[in-house]
C-alpha cells in the first residue's frame, strides 16, 4: 500500500511536467493549428534560462586569503559572489533561492521567444501542409539545441533546489501511513507550481475577457475576425504564453532533472504522445492525460509490475498512446472535427 | 527532365548506374573518393529511395523509419553470427524481417493519417529503441552493439555454456570447413567486402533499389499511391479501398531501410541501438526533402549532399579555419573563426538544422524543384513566356502543388 501511495507521488512530478508541455502545445494547436516540434525546444530553453540565471547570481570576485596557505604553500583563494559582497545576506538569499528567481528571467525571455517566433516564423506556415510545420519547427528544434550546445557543452548541468527543501517530505506521517512513505520536497513544490499554472493559464483563458475571445476564437476563427477583432495578435500572444508555459515547466524541473540540450526532444516526443492520447485541442484532455501518463509510468516501473512484464516501463507511454488512438481515436476528450482527416 | 516516357527511364537508370559506378573516378577531385564515404552515399540512398516511395508517393510522413535499418542491421549481425559470414542470405534475412516488421507496425499505424500517423510510427520506433536497450539486450547487446565475434571452441562439452553475444557459431560457413583467423570479414562467395568490394556491393543494390523505385512509381500502383497524396478522400468515395495500397507502400518502404540497415551490417558488421533513436528518422526525413520529395533522383541527391558535407564539416577544426582566414587582419580573424566555428566541427547539426529549415520554408520541393525551376527559366525565356515553371519538373513538383491546395480546402 505503501508503495502504491509513493507510486503515485512519483508520478505527479513528472506528470506535471507532461501536462504543462502538452498544455503548452494544445494552446499553440488548438489556435493557430500549428504542430510544433520546437516545444520541447523551447522547455529545454526554459530549462537552460535557469542554469544562465544561476551562473549569472554566482559570478564571483577571487580574494587571496592573507594568513591561510594551502598544503602547497600558496595562498587560499576565497570566491565570494558579486551579490553577496553587494547585497550581503540578501544576496545569499539570492543564490539560494536561485532556481524560483529564475522565472523572473523565464518569463520575459520566453516569451519574446514566442512572439519572434510566431511572428517571424509560424506565420507563414499557416495554409501549408502539416507535414511542413512539422519539418520546419523540427529544424527549428534543432537549431535552438545545437546554439545551447555551443554555449553550454554537451553535458548536464545540475542545479540545486533552495536549502529549505532540498531533504524529503515526511509525508507518510502526515496522513498517519507510517515511516516509509518519504518524498524529496522539492517534487512536491514541482508539482505546486505546476497545478498552480495549470489553474492559472485556464482561469486566464475563462475569466478574463482576452481569455474569452481566445476561446470564441479557438471555435470559430473568421466569425471573430469578422466582428473587427484583430485575432492574429491576440493568438500570437497565446503562442508566447505557450512558451512561457514550457520556458516555466523547464526552468522548475532542473533540479529535478539536470538540463542538458537534448532534454527537450526528450520530453517532446512523450508530449505529443500525451497531447494525442489526451485529444488533439482539448486543453483539459491534455492537462489529465498528462498526470495520468506520469502515473501510470510510475507505476510500470515498480519492480513487482516490472518482473511481471520486463521492460514495460520503457514502453508503457507509446503502448497506451498506441491502445488509445485504435481504440479511441481522437483520444480521451478530444472533441469532434478537429484534425479528423 | 527526361520525361515520362519508356525510352526516357531506360536512359535515365543507364545515367544513373553510370553516375553511380563511376563515383570513386568523378568524385576524385573533390576529396570523397574513398569506400567509407561513398558506401555512405549508397546505403543512405538507398534508405532515401525507400522513405520517398512511402512519403513522396502517398504522403504519410513516417517519423519512425530509422527502426527498420536498426531492425535490418541486427537481423544481418545475426545471420553474420549463426550461419555464414556470406552476406547474401544475411540481406535477403534482413529485408524479410524488415518487412514483418513493417507489416506489424504499418498495419496498426496506417489506421489514423495525417500528424497521427506521423506521431504513431514515432511512439513505435522510440519503443523499438527502448526495448533494444532495455529487456531485448539478450538480442541486441545493448549499449555494447552486436558484433561479429570469434568462434565458440569446436569441441564444447556438454557442462559449456555457450553465450551467443560473445562466441559465434556461423554453422553454414563451418560445414563447408572455411577457417577462420581472427574475426572474420563479410563476404561475396568469398570476395571480401571490404575497401572498394563493398562500395560496389552497395552501389549496385542502389542501382537495383533504383530501378525497382522507378517501376513502381510509373506503375498502376504508384498512380495510386499519387491518388491517395492528392485526395484520398475523393478515392474513397469512389468505391476503393486505399488501406491495402497504404500497407503495401509502407511494406515495401520498410522493407528498402531494412536492406539499407543489412548494406551497413556488411560494410561494417556492427548494429547498434542508436540506429533507431529518431533523430536518425529525422535525418532520413532531411534527405528527402532536400533532395525532392517524390522524385526519383531527389532523395539519393539528398542523402549523397548530406553526407558528403557532414564529413567535409565536421571535419574542420579551429586550425584549419585560422588557416583558412589567414588572409584577413588578425582582429577579423578570429571574429570569422569565431562564427564560422559554430557552423562546423561539432557543430555541424546547426548548419544541418539551419539547412533544413531554409529547404522547407523556401524550396518545399527541393534541390529538384530548384532545378526544374532553372530549367523553366531557361525554357520560358526560349519559346514560351507563358508557360509555369512547373510544367517541366516532374510530376512530384505537381502534386506538391495539389497537395497544397487541397490542404486548404
Amino acid at each position: 500500500m505503501d508503495a502504491i501511495f509513493l507510486q503515485f507521488l512519483n508520478g505527479l512530478d513528472k506528470g506535471g511536467a507532461y501536462a504543462l508541455i502538452a498544455l503548452g502545445l494544445t494552446l499553440a494547436f488548438g489556435t493557430l493549428g500549428i504542430v510544433n516540434f520546437a516545444h520541447g525546444a523551447l522547455f529545454m530553453l526554459g530549462a537552460f534560462c535557469a542554469v544562465a540565471f544561476n551562473k549569472l547570481i554566482n559570478l564571483d570576485q577571487v580574494v587571496l586569503d592573507p594568513v591561510l596557505k594551502t598544503a602547497w604553500g600558496t595562498p587560499i583563494e576565497i570566491r565570494t559572489p558579486y551579490v553577496e559582497t553587494w547585497f550581503g545576506d540578501f544576496g545569499a538569499f539570492l543564490i539560494n533561492y536561485s532556481v524560483p528567481m529564475s522565472i523572473l528571467l523565464v518569463i520575459p525571455f520566453m516569451l519574446l521567444v514566442g512572439v519572434v517566433m510566431e511572428r517571424g516564423l509560424i506565420k507563414h506556415f499557416y495554409n501549408r501542409p502539416h507535414a511542413d510545420q512539422i519539418l520546419v519547427t523540427f529544424g527549428l528544434a534543432i537549431v535552438l539545441q545545437e546554439i545551447v550546445k555551443h554555449y553550454f557543452g554537451a553535458n548536464p548541468i545540475p542545479q540545486p533546489a533552495p536549502d529549505i527543501v532540498s531533504g524529503s517530505a515526511n509525508i507518510g506521517l502526515w496522513l498517519g501511513l507510517g515511516e516509509n512513505v518519504v518524498y524529496p520536497w522539492w517534487r512536491l513544490v514541482y508539482f505546486g507550481f505546476s497545478a498552480f499554472v495549470i489553474f492559472s493559464v485556464f482561469a486566464f483563458l475563462q475569466f478574463t475577457t482576452f481569455g474569452m475571445v481566445v476561446r470564441a476564437g479557438m471555435r470559430d476563427r473568421e466569425t471573430v475576425a469578422l466582428m473587427g477583432i484583430n485575432i492574429e495578435r491576440r493568438f500570437t500572444i497565446v503562442f508566447g504564453l505557450a512558451a512561457v508555459v514550457a520556458g516555466l515547466a523547464g526552468a522548475m524541473y532542473t533540479p529535478i532533472l539536470p538540463p542538458d540540450y537534448h532534454i527537450g526532444m526528450d520530453f517532446l516526443v512523450l508530449s505529443f504522445v500525451v497531447v494525442v492520447v489526451g485529444g488533439m485541442g482539448s486543453l483539459g484532455g491534455a492537462v489529465a492525460a498528462g498526470f495520468l501518463l506520469g502515473i501510470l509510468q510510475s507505476f510500470a516501473s515498480m519492480n513487482e509490475v516490472k518482473s511481471l512484464f520486463p521492460g514495460i516501463d520503457q514502453i508503457i507511454i507509446y503502448l497506451v498512446a498506441v491502445v488509445i488512438l485504435l481504440v479511441r481515436p481522437r483520444g480521451l476528450l478530444g472533441r469532434k472535427g478537429v484534425m479528423e482527416d | 527532365m527526361f520525361g515520362n516516357s519508356v525510352r526516357g527511364d531506360w536512359i535515365l537508370l543507364l545515367v544513373f548506374s553510370v553516375v553511380v559506378l563511376t563515383l570513386p573516378i568523378t568524385l576524385a577531385p573533390i576529396g570523397a573518393a574513398y569506400p567509407d564515404l561513398l558506401q555512405k552515399f549508397a546505403i543512405f540512398g538507398l534508405f532515401a529511395i525507400g522513405f520517398n516511395i512511402l512519403f513522396g508517393l502517398t504522403g504519410y510522413l513516417s517519423f519512425g523509419h530509422a527502426a527498420f535499418l536498426g531492425v535490418g542491421s541486427y537481423a544481418s549481425v545475426w545471420v553474420f553470427k549463426l550461419f555464414t559470414m556470406d552476406v547474401l542470405p544475411a540481406v535477403m534475412f534482413s529485408i524479410l524481417i524488415a518487412g514483418i516488421f513493417a507489416l506489424v507496425i504499418g498495419y496498426v499505424s496506417l489506421r489514423r493519417s495525417g500528424i497521427y500517423f506521423s506521431i504513431l510510427t514515432l511512439a513505435f520506433a522510440q519503443m523499438s529503441y527502448n526495448l533494444a536497450y532495455s529487456v531485448l539486450t539478450p538480442l541486441t547487446n545493448g549499449e555494447t552493439a552486436l558484433q561479429i565475434r570469434q568462434l565458440a571452441p569446436a569441441d564444447r562439452g556438454p557442462d559449456y555454456v555457450l553465450n551467443l553475444l560473445d562466441e559465434d557459431l556461423r554453422l553454414v560457413d563451418q560445414m563447408f570447413g572455411v577457417v577462420e583467423h581472427g574475426i572474420p570479414i563479410t563476404n561475396l562467395f568469398s570476395l571480401k567486402m571490404s575497401g572498394y568490394p563493398g562500395f560496389y556491393f552497395c552501389a549496385v543494390l542502389l542501382i537495383i533499389g533504383f530501378f525497382i523505385a522507378m517501376r513502381i512509381s510509373r506503375s498502376n500502383f504508384g498512380m495510386m499511391l499519387r491518388a491517395i497524396k492528392s485526395n484520398q478522400t475523393r478515392l474513397n468515395y469512389t468505391g476503393i479501398n486505399t488501406r491495402p495500397y497504404l500497407l503495401a507502400a509502407f511494406v515495401i518502404s520498410g522493407m528498402y531501410a531494412g536492406l539499407a540497415g543489412a548494406s551497413m551490417a556488411v560494410t561494417d558488421p556492427l548494429a547498434g541501438a542508436e540506429r533507431m533513436q529518431w533523430t536518425a528518422s529525422g535525418e532520413v526525413v532531411l534527405m528527402t526533402i532536400l533532395g525532392g520529395v517524390g522524385t526519383l533522383l531527389g532523395p539519393v541527391l539528398g542523402a549523397a549532399i548530406i553526407k558528403y558535407f557532414e564529413n567535409i564539416f565536421s571535419s574542420i577544426n579551429t586550425g584549419i579555419l585560422e588557416n583558412l582566414f589567414s588572409f584577413l587582419p588578425s582582429g577579423l580573424q578570429e571574429v570569422f573563426v569565431v562564427v564560422v566555428g559554430m557552423f562546423v566541427g561539432s557543430g555541424w547539426h546547426l548548419t544541418l538544422g539551419l539547412l533544413f529549415m531554409i529547404i522547407v520554408i523556401f524550396l518545399p520541393g527541393g534541390m529538384m524543384e530548384g532545378f526544374a525551376r532553372l530549367f523553366g527559366l531557361f525554357r520560358r525565356n526560349k519559346n514560351d513566356p507563358a508557360a509555369p515553371a512547373a510544367a517541366s519538373g516532374e510530376a512530384a513538383t505537381e502534386t506538391s502543388r495539389e497537395q497544397k491546395t487541397s490542404g486548404e480546402g
